[in-house]
């Protein structure tokens, strides 16, 4: 046998390999349309048209959801056992990777172009407008209000989550309740934006001067100062911004604290006591020693804190709705979109918040690229 | 020695006094909850620890046929509604007008320690309930209400989280997998895309995903919030996934393909038991991540469906009832049960979980 030969019989699939070929893309299909038909009876029962006992509904969904799952990638398996060595070799990354991309590419890349192209569109997306959402998005002076608040969060909501959370890492480091102290600060990471608005609503709350007041700042400024009530996240301009900015430092600074804490504890013992030896106050260690031993774990923390502050929604909305000049970017394209039904400025705002996080998608980029090399 | 003791006082004062305040709020909001709400309208939660206040000590009520517009003698006071009104204080008694001049009653008060201890369910079932339902006041007074529905919404919540966890999770362990030991063309541009998708903003997404689901019509059901979390979270999954289990020794994945075994033997057999802790610590992360989300839920059911989850129907009832602190308190803190139970039996894989993060969007 030539050696084109060889290569011809190897590229041949044998009649058994068809076959195998065929039963394996049999139950897979199968699990699709299964999938599928159990789409639609869930979507139907949501809708009403078929009526179940809400837990039966629940139940259902998620034998739907998270068995649909498993199925599928078991199948999926079958059927790449059952084809020829060589396609086989292929065909796993695709089984194994492909769910995930696809998802990814269709949640979040195509639709980054969508919003992209929809920016340069009017309102309903219909005619092409230039750059005339940009304009009114970085001239109107509503939306100039909208960025210095925005600011403001960043600046300070940043400033004061990181430094409080450095604080608390140092102290809770040096005492014997570190577990519990740490535990208490880090809870509200567990609750919701929307529940941390009620909780500081409360704390808030203000009733007219004739009354008691029932929230507790105002009962201090009242209470122990002798001062006149105030409704802290309404009309108390421009300092409202601020009030509501304590939600999220309430909220964040165990994040900041517990990888300030790691970090902290990470910094070898020899160096700290080094320095101890060397006469250093307890000053000097903090700020020669500790410092620099964790700035990159500050650097890491302000940035996931700036994101995620850039993007802040919920509290804003629940708080306030964006009225009294409280309005942030998130809270505005919110609004563009829903309450005035305007695609193009809605689009530009969300590109000018993806815009604003390119500098971190580059540097997360280049650590990966470094780190590949390595 | 000495100043070892006072440092570490101030440190644990310091600590102790920070402690507090970050308690504070949620503890007014838990206590509050509980408390009838005639007492939540008239005194501060504040006041159900021992303090000093008036206290009435005897109600005395006017004969219907004494002139309220001359001055009246009531307990030994003589005075005129006015003053009464305002309040009388004498011989360390207080003597205050309750209610309106014609059918009001003089209220004798003395000052003493008291707290404030009547606790209650009412707010917690008028939340939970959905449909009318009459309750009964501290005062005896009974209304009835329709109830506002967070029991259903509880059940909501968790067929959103639960399935909105489970799939990405699973997802990115098969991606982390094949990112991490696997060779096929383009593996690290596709990482790449990855890593840079991390802190791509969800507000970017969320309108071309609304018109595919507007099409497809699964606009307000849970699948399209399921889709649009699993969307959302795999980068983050995929990421701190693939860190994990490209660090698990390579000796055993060679043993196990001398053996004969397939990726999907050696992933389901080694793979996933071995990578329990990270898989856990990105449950929990997305667990709280979706349990708490309020725009994707938002933007993806709506505002008026009956598949509204715990956080939207609690946002409606600050913009509807902000006042309602009874039902506001309540609700709130039936919205946190579950993610603190999960934060606070699962602390441990949670923190795991923030150390290994990265920045998400």
């Amino acid at each position: 046998m030539s050696a084109s030969e060889v290569e011809g019989t190897r590229n041949r699939l044998s009649g058994i390999q068809i076959i195998r070929m065929i039963a394996g893309i049999l139950p897979l299909a199968a699990t699709i349309a299964l999938l599928a038909w159990g789409m639609f009876f869930i979507r139907d029962v949501q809708a009403g048209r078929i009526s179940l006992p809400q837990p039966i509904t629940v139940l259902l969904a998620i034998v739907w959801g998270v068995g649909g799952l498993v199925l599928l990638f078991t199948m999926g398996n079958f059927f790449v056992e059952q084809l020829p060595e060589r396609w086989a070799h292929k065909a796993e990354p695709i089984l194994f990777a492909g769910p995930a991309l696809l998802m990814v590419t269709w949640a979040l890349v195509l639709p980054t172009f969508e919003t992209l192209i929809a920016s340069f569109y009017d309102q309903a997306s219909v005619h092409f407008v230039g750059w005339k959402n940009y304009l009114y998005v970085f001239s109107d002076p509503s939306m100039l209000h909208v960025f210095r608040n925005n600011l403001l969060w960043i600046v300070f909501g940043t400033t004061f989550t990181v430094g409080a959370g450095l604080i608390i890492a140092v102290l809770a480091d040096r005492s014997r309740f570190e577990n519990a102290a740490k535990a208490m600060i880090f809870l509200p990471m567990a609750i919701s934006f929307v529940g941390a608005g009620v909780i500081w609503n409360f704390v808030y709350a203000v009733r007219p001067v004739s009354a008691p007041q029932i929230g507790l700042l105002n009962a201090i400024t009242v209470g122990l100062f002798g001062g006149q009530p105030q409704a802290w996240t309404a009309f108390f301009q421009p300092w409202n911004n601020f009030f509501l900015i304590v939600v999220e430092i309430w909220l964040q600074t165990g994040f900041a604290m517990v990888l300030f804490s790691a970090a902290i504890k990470g910094i070898p013992v020899e160096i700290m006591e080094a320095a101890q030896v060397d006469g250093a106050n307890e000053v000097q260690v903090f700020f020669r020693i500790m410092l620099p031993q964790i700035l990159g774990t500050i650097i890491t923390v302000s940035t996931t804190i700036v994101i995620f502050t850039l993007k802040i929604f919920d509290v804003v909305w629940v708080m306030t709705g964006g009225q009294f000049d409280t309005s942030v970017i998130a809270t505005e394209f919110y609004r563009q979109y829903f309450t005035y039904n305007d695609n193009g400025a809605g689009s530009a705002i969300a590109v000018v918040l993806f815009i604003a996080v390119i500098p971190v998608m580059v540097y997360n980029l280049r650590q990966f690229a470094q780190r590949e090399a390595v | 020695m000495k100043s070892k003791f006072f440092s570490s006082c101030l440190v644990n004062g310091a600590l102790a006094l920070i402690c507090l305040f970050w308690t504070i709020p949620t503890f007014g909001l838990l206590i509050t909850s509980f408390r009838d709400r005639l007492d939540i309208n008239s005194s501060g939660w504040w006041t159900v620890f021992p303090h000093r206040d008036w206290v009435s000590i005897q109600k005395i009520t006017p004969a219907p046929n004494v002139d309220r517009y001359a001055p009246m003698t009531l307990g030994g006071i003589t005075a005129t509604f006015e003053q009464f009104d305002q309040g009388i204080t004498s011989n360390g008694k207080r003597y205050l007008w309750i209610g309106n001049r014609r059918i009001g009653y003089l209220d004798v008060e003395s000052y003493q320690w008291t707290a404030d201890t009547t606790f209650t369910m009412t707010n917690y079932q008028q939340v939970l309930a959905s449909g009318n339902l009459t309750l009964k006041l501290k005062d005896g007074t009974t209304f009835t209400q329709e109830g506002v529905g967070m029991g259903r919404a509880f059940l909501n919540s968790l067929e959103v989280t639960i399935p909105a966890t489970v799939i990405p999770i699973a997802m990115a362990a098969f991606a982390a997998y094949a990112f991490a030991w696997m060779k096929f063309p383009g593996r690290k541009m596709l990482f790449a895309l990855v890593v840079g998708l991390l802190v791509v903003p969800l507000q970017i997404a969320l309108i071309p995903i609304l018109k595919n689901f507007v099409a497809l019509h699964i606009n307000g059901t849970f699948l399209a919030v399921w889709l649009a979390h699993t969307g959302f979270g795999l980068p983050l999954a995929t990421y701190l996934l693939f860190n994990y289990i490209s660090e698990l020794p390579r000796d055993i994945f060679e043993a196990a393909r001398v053996d004969g075994a397939s990726h999907f033997t050696i992933f389901v057999r080694l793979v996933i038991p071995l990578s329990v802790p990270a898989l856990a610590s990105f449950a929990i992360f997305q667990f709280l991540w979706v349990w708490n989300d309020y725009l994707v839920a938002l933007v993806f059911i709506g505002g008026a469906s009956k598949n509204q989850v715990l956080t939207q129907v609690l946002a409606n009832l600050v913009g509807s009832l902000g006042q309602n602190w009874e039902l506001l308190t309540a609700a709130a803190f039936i919205s946190m049960i579950v993610p603190l139970i999960v934060f606070f039996s699962l602390q441990r894989y949670f923190v795991r979980g923030l150390l290994a993060g990265s920045v998400k969007g």
